[in-house]
């Protein structure tokens, strides 16, 4: 196998190889996060500095970690740089931390994160890593910065909470649709997304697992 | 097996990592605590303003500062006589770090404790705004047990004390989007202009299911309860009980009615 260069592994995640998109993993934080911009925002920085230097540092050590200890070291290593960075937010964007609640907590259990750790940063350089780390943190930033900025914008006429279309309520145009505020409008449009990504490229689309078998029997069940 | 798979290393391994990591964490959360510390107070300030409808929308902290000090001023009371007190500074007295203390508080029996908060202070901040030394409105700190939760707020009531102001909770852990419903504005809008008692002074808000009937007598005490969420709303009902109650600040509020503020 190639080496992977650092331009390979920053820029593949955003459109060829999306952790979202490709991948489905970190949808969870996707539905709760991204019914305004703002808060979508303060999360994809929030993943993609996590992501960045949990591969930094657990490739720093890779060698060294036992494998029977390997994941919980990687877990120790995630967790702790979470907590940093929800301290950080609760010192310098309380409003902020308040909003995310328990979400910046959980991005300890992101799948990505932990993904890009043992598949990624196990096996490669520190540097590489940490470009690899900061290329899916983009990857899952963009999703949800497009998710944010559909959601706020359709469902609330605003984006980062500054009117954009005036709404029908105060004198506008614009009747707002309320089911882009709800996490299962985030469900569709994600829907929606990949399904756009996988008809532009179509190497991503999937073999099916199985062919259902044709029926046999004329006649119906009875 | 090389020797990075052996016991010893293994543990060894695991303790570098956790010691490296444990002061990481530690040393970010004592060196950030001071602001974090500011920014809590000042959310608590911020809250405070907007339940006593005086400051709407987004205030800088600057001006969230300077209106609290303009406009606001604390008192600490003795919950037990319902007198101000003096011996304690409202700037830097803690009335829940007090509940802690059992020299400072007293723990409450089974049926006497409604809200289910264990331990009441003996003292306690109260907020007032003045216009030209009349009382316009008194702000209450509550605190209660919700569904998961202690939720902690204030209730503001007019210078009759009777008539809410405004209610609102600035710390709770309820489930969003159900009992996290209690910091829904809409919610929040029902308050203002009900009345708390009813003419001997005893408690009387409620928060009824199934909505409020305007034309019924009793509307002007009821309060809708939020829906999906009836152990939260069953848990505000019942700390506004206690709160205004005889444990709370019934003897403070007979005080200051009969002193005709």
């Amino acid at each position: 196998m190639a080496k992977p260069t650092v331009k390979e592994v920053l820029f593949n995640p955003v459109f060829a190889n999306n952790p979202i998109g490709l991948q489905i993993l970190g949808i969870c934080s996707a539905l709760a996060v991204t019914s305004n911009l703002q808060t979508a925002l303060v999360m994809s920085l929030a993943l993609t500095l996590v992501t960045g230097f949990s591969n930094l540092f657990i490739s720093m050590i890779r060698n060294q970690i036992p494998s029977s200890i390997r994941m919980i070291v990687q877990m120790v290593i995630i967790a702790s740089l979470v907590i940093v960075v929800d301290q950080i937010l609760k010192a310098y964007a309380y409003g902020l931390s308040k909003q995310l609640s328990v979400f910046v907590g959980l991005i300890i259990t992101n799948c990505i994160v932990m993904g890009r750790a043992e598949a990624f940063a196990m096996q490669n350089p520190p540097i590489l890593s940490f470009w690899d780390g900061i290329g899916n943190g983009l990857g899952y930033s963009v999703v949800l910065l497009t998710l944010g900025v559909i959601r706020e914008l359709f469902g609330a006429g605003k984006l980062f909470g500054v009117e954009i279309i005036a709404l029908a309520k105060d004198g506008g145009w614009y009747v707002p649709n309320g089911l882009l505020l709800l996490p299962p409008s985030a469900f569709f449009l994600i829907g929606l997304l990949i399904w756009a990504l996988r008809t532009w490229r179509r190497e991503q689309v999937e073999q099916p697992a199985f062919r259902m078998a044709p029926q046999v029997v004329e006649k119906e069940a009875y | 097996m090389s020797t990075k798979e052996s016991t010893s290393r293994t543990l060894l391994v695991a303790l570098a990592v956790s010691l490296v990591s444990s002061v990481f964490v530690a040393g970010a959360a004592v060196s950030l605590k001071p602001v974090q510390i500011e920014n809590r107070q000042l959310d608590k300030q911020r809250s405070i303003l907007s339940i006593a409808g005086l400051g709407q929308g987004d205030l800088s902290s600057r001006e969230v500062k300077d209106l609290f000090a303009s406009r606001i001023q604390a008192r600490v009371v003795d919950l037990e006589t319902g007198e101000y007190t003096d011996a304690h500074d409202p700037a830097v007295f803690d009335p829940l770090k007090a509940a802690r203390d059992p020299k400072l508080s007293d723990a409450l029996a089974g049926e006497e404790d409604i809200a289910l908060i264990k331990r009441r202070e003996r003292y306690t901040t109260v907020y007032m705004v003045e216009q030209d030394g009349k009382l316009e409105s008194l702000i209450l700190p509550v605190r209660g047990y919700g569904l998961w939760s202690t939720l902690h707020g204030f209730v503001a009531v007019k210078g009759d004390l009777n008539t809410v102001v405004g209610l609102g909770f600035y710390q709770h852990a309820e489930t969003p989007g159900l009992g996290g419903e209690v910091d829904n504005p809409n919610w929040k809008a029902l308050w203002p202009g009900k009345q708390l008692f009813d003419e001997q002074g005893k408690p009387v808000i409620r928060i009824v299911k199934g909505g409020v009937d305007p034309a019924s007598p009793g509307a002007r005490h009821q309060v809708d309860a939020l829906a999906g969420a009836t152990l939260t709303s069953n848990g505000v009902d019942r700390l506004i009980q206690f709160w205004l109650g005889e444990q709370g600040f019934g003897p403070y509020l007979a005080k200051l009615r009969s002193k005709g503020v």
